[in-house]
């Protein structure tokens, strides 16, 4: 059984709670707020004004520049204002409201479940057609999916690694929309497959997930050239550069990206959501979530609008359960602690909602590191997790730069094992905030 | 609805702690315990007995009133340095002399250097040096396995294997070698020695249920055997043994016997005092065979467990340069 070569853990996987619940629709809400800025780079420029009527899957913002997405209206309505909200962490970020007035459709979208194979377009029309839908990474980071369709000159895609892996603890989203939707996922493929003219993709999946696997692996037996390659269970990996190693055992140097070593990585989501944008006019407006937590009333896998209040899909799903202590937006590994409830709309980026009891939601003291090297054991970069959170605490950030602190990909797994519970990764991403910094500063001072 | 608690991810921990990997060490050191508690009877209770509590009240008393710091002894580390201290002591030690090596090891080898996490020197391998060299006669005067029929103030006394194996070695005499122990009797323990370096067979279990627990890594233990046992075996290919005894006899006497198993996996691989990454830690149980075998076959003590890894201790700023190999960089 494959899996990433270097480090890695085990958390507890807790996934019974969602898993093979049915997918379900959350109500419209009343009101929405749609944030100009769901994916990396800058955000979206507004082309409604205030008193504008829209339909739903119309552009509402246009991207700013080359890495950058498409917002198109998840809701039909009247756009009341467009604003900064401050948003769930604390930062202000632009968004556009509208009241929501029934549910109109922009006309030409396919809202039959019928299923459409045939795909005649050229590859430079797909990939117009992912940008003009405003397509992300929906595993996570929220990357522009066109961007990673038109590698850079030099480059040559290879093979098409699909991640179905769904790493993360709790949660389900992904899981289940394989097994409901596991044939667009695989015409969604086929046409990435053509955008980037080549004849080969592995689908990963951990091995959790046994009816995933089997109902892939029979879909993928009529395409030629696709494969299902099931994982052995560890996190992270359905972080990119693990699954690109899990898969084809090439690893993607030190600040490259997985074009480097012929591969293009991409969510089962994102790669529905290719097959509705291409073969349905379907614009990306909702995603599936897990909405989930030991003791929750309704835990399950919800269809959101974007800009849908999480209050609104909280109480759908049967309200906060009593004794909630923290409120993670995302998975417990990667996901951010919600502080505010009310400033939080959904949008590509949320993944989850997951409700941790109030006994598990505190950190432990931190004592002496007692140097036990469970962080350099677990650490999946193959970085001296310690090390840099000692040159961390002591601002030695030009050390932390030479001993790669760039490579960290945020998984966390070295503050899950550390013993002594100290705060390894806090450290960790302060140091990289600095050592970015300094090496823009240097770039800029070159140019 | 009451305040959300928040803090960056990870939101999730593996529950792991520093005082779980410490009662896992004891509970893996209990079995090689309760066969010499069986061999020696009362000393080996009374030495353990005060080693652990003069351990655990002198981190206590250190960190209260020299350090004026909240101590820490719940991790259970304490109760661990006075375990293995005892381990490294002949079983009819005056309690005097205990305690004093519970001082220097907990007083000298931990807290001088703020305490648990911070210390270069194993405290365990501190005290017991110290005492070796203070007092080398009661260090090195092993009663024999009576169990409790022996007495705890004045237990007959007799060499350890050890001893005469050097002996046999180093001058080439095989008179000696019909008072070693058979191979079966020293795997599985019974002969005289340290209370804690007796068994070889159990103190092997308790090392692979380390292992197995994910306590300790095999890179240690693995590269400190191998070398001795190689090292060893050379030994004997070179002709360097004298009548009477095999190469393949030597090289398991060589392993069974005085502190090799317990240094191996219990001394050398104490978390503080050993390299992060897994090629310093090879090439830190290589380092520790060469120089237990150099002191074993031409220095002036019959074992040198201790002196091996304090040196090696020394190394491990050093070899903490070793980087464990980084994502995607290329072999070279």
């Amino acid at each position: 059984m494959s899996t990433f070569r270097i480090g890695g853990v085990h958390p507890q996987e807790n996934k019974e709670f969602s898993a093979h619940k049915p997918i379900v629709d959350c109500p419209l809400p009343k009101k929405a707020t749609i944030l100009l800025a769901q994916h990396i780079g800058a955000p979206a420029v507004p082309v409604v004004e205030k008193g504008d009527k829209v339909l739903v899957g119309q552009l509402i913002a246009k991207a700013n520049g080359f890495v950058s997405s498409n917002v198109c209206s998840p809701v039909s309505g009247t756009v009341t204002k467009i604003d900064s909200i401050v948003d769930a962490t604390g930062f202000r970020a632009p968004a556009i409201m509208i009241d929501v007035e029934g549910d109109e459709w922009l006309p030409e979208i396919d809202r039959t479940p019928d299923i459409k194979r045939d795909c005649t377009l050229e590859p430079k029309e797909i990939v117009d057609k992912i940008a003009a839908a405003g397509i992300v990474g929906l595993g996570g980071a929220c990357f522009p999916t066109q961007v990673k369709l038109l590698p850079p000159p030099g480059k040559k895609a290879e093979v098409l690694i699909v991640n179905g892996v769904e790493c993360e603890p709790y949660l389900t989203n992904d899981h289940q929309l394989m097994l409901e939707h596991g044939e667009e996922i695989m015409i969604g493929i086929q046409i990435v497959m053509k955008a980037l003219g080549i004849s080969r993709a592995i689908i990963g999946i951990e091995k959790n997930k046994p009816d995933a696997i089997k109902h892939m692996q029979e879909l993928a037996s009529r395409v030629l050239g696709v494969e299902v390659k099931p994982l052995k269970v560890k996190y992270p990996q359905g972080g990119e550069k693990q699954l690109i190693d899990a898969c084809i055992r090439r690893q993607v140097p030190s600040g490259a990206l997985p074009i480097e070593v012929g591969a293009v990585v991409d969510n089962v989501a994102t790669l529905y959501a290719v097959y509705e944008a291409v073969q349905k006019n379907k614009p990306l407006i909702d995603r599936v979530m897990t909405v989930t937590g030991k003791h929750m009333e309704k835990p399950g896998n919800y269809r959101v609008r974007f800009g849908t209040p999480i209050t609104e899909i909280i109480d759908f799903a049967g309200g906060i359960p009593d004794h909630s202590g923290r409120i993670i937006a995302g998975g417990p590994m990667m996901g951010r602690a919600i502080s505010n409830l009310a400033a939080m709309p959904a949008n590509k980026r949320l993944s989850a909602l997951l409700f941790m009891p109030e006994n598990e939601s505190r950190r432990h003291e931190p004592s002496n590191c007692i140097r036990c090297a469970k962080c350099v054991d677990a650490c999946p970069m193959g970085l001296e997790p310690y090390l840099l959170a000692q040159l961390s605490a002591r601002q030695d950030w030009d050390t932390m730069e030479k001993h790669d602190v760039m490579d960290c990909i945020d998984c966390g797994s070295c503050l899950f094992t550390c013993p002594s519970h100290r705060p390894l990764l806090d450290y960790i991403r302060l140091g990289k905030g600095k050592v970015g910094a300094n090496i823009r500063a240097r770039q800029a001072a070159k140019k | 609805m009451q305040k959300l608690i928040v803090s960056p991810a990870p939101h999730v921990h593996n529950n792991d702690s520093v005082r779980k990997n410490m009662l896992l060490v004891i509970a893996a050191l209990l079995p090689a315990y309760v066969m010499s508690v069986i061999e020696f009877g009362w000393g080996a209770l009374i030495t353990a007995a005060i080693s652990v509590a003069a351990c655990v009240l002198f981190e206590w008393l250190i960190a209260k009133f020299l350090l004026k710091e909240t101590p820490v002894i719940g991790d259970c580390s304490a109760i661990l340095t006075g375990l293995l201290l005892a381990f490294n002591l002949p079983s009819n030690m005056p309690w005097w002399i205990v305690l004093i090596g519970a001082l220097v090891a907990i007083g000298v080898g931990k807290m001088s250097f703020g305490g648990i996490g911070q210390n270069p020197f194993n405290p365990a391998l501190v005290g017991r040096v110290f005492l070796l060299i203070s007092f080398p006669v009661q260090m090195t005067t092993w009663p024999r396995p009576l169990g409790f029929a022996g007495s705890y103030v004045d237990a007959e006394t007799g060499a350890t294997p050890l001893a005469l194996l050097k002996q046999a070695v180093k001058n080439g005499d095989s008179s000696v070698l019909e008072q070693l122990p058979s191979l079966w009797d020293s795997f599985l323990g019974v002969m005289g020695g340290s209370l804690g370096e007796v068994s070889a067979l159990l103190l092997l279990i308790g090392g692979l249920f380390l292992i197995i627990t994910r306590v300790i890594t095999w890179h240690i233990p693995v590269s400190i055997l191998a070398t001795v046992a190689l090292f060893a075996a050379v030994t004997g290919w070179c002709g360097a043994l004298p009548e009477g005894i095999t190469t393949a006899e030597y090289v398991a006497l060589t392993l069974c016997t005085g502190g090799i198993m317990l240094g191996a996996f219990f001394m050398a691989t104490d978390y503080v005092t050993s390299p992060m990454s897994n090629w310093g830690k090879i090439i830190f149980g290589i380092g520790i065979g060469v120089i237990v075998m150099v002191i074993r076959t031409w220095g002036a003590y019959p074992e040198g467990m201790s002196f091996a890894i304090l040196i090696m201790n020394a190394c491990v700023p050093l070899l903490n340069k070793i980087r464990p190999r980084r994502f995607g960089e290329k072999k070279k």
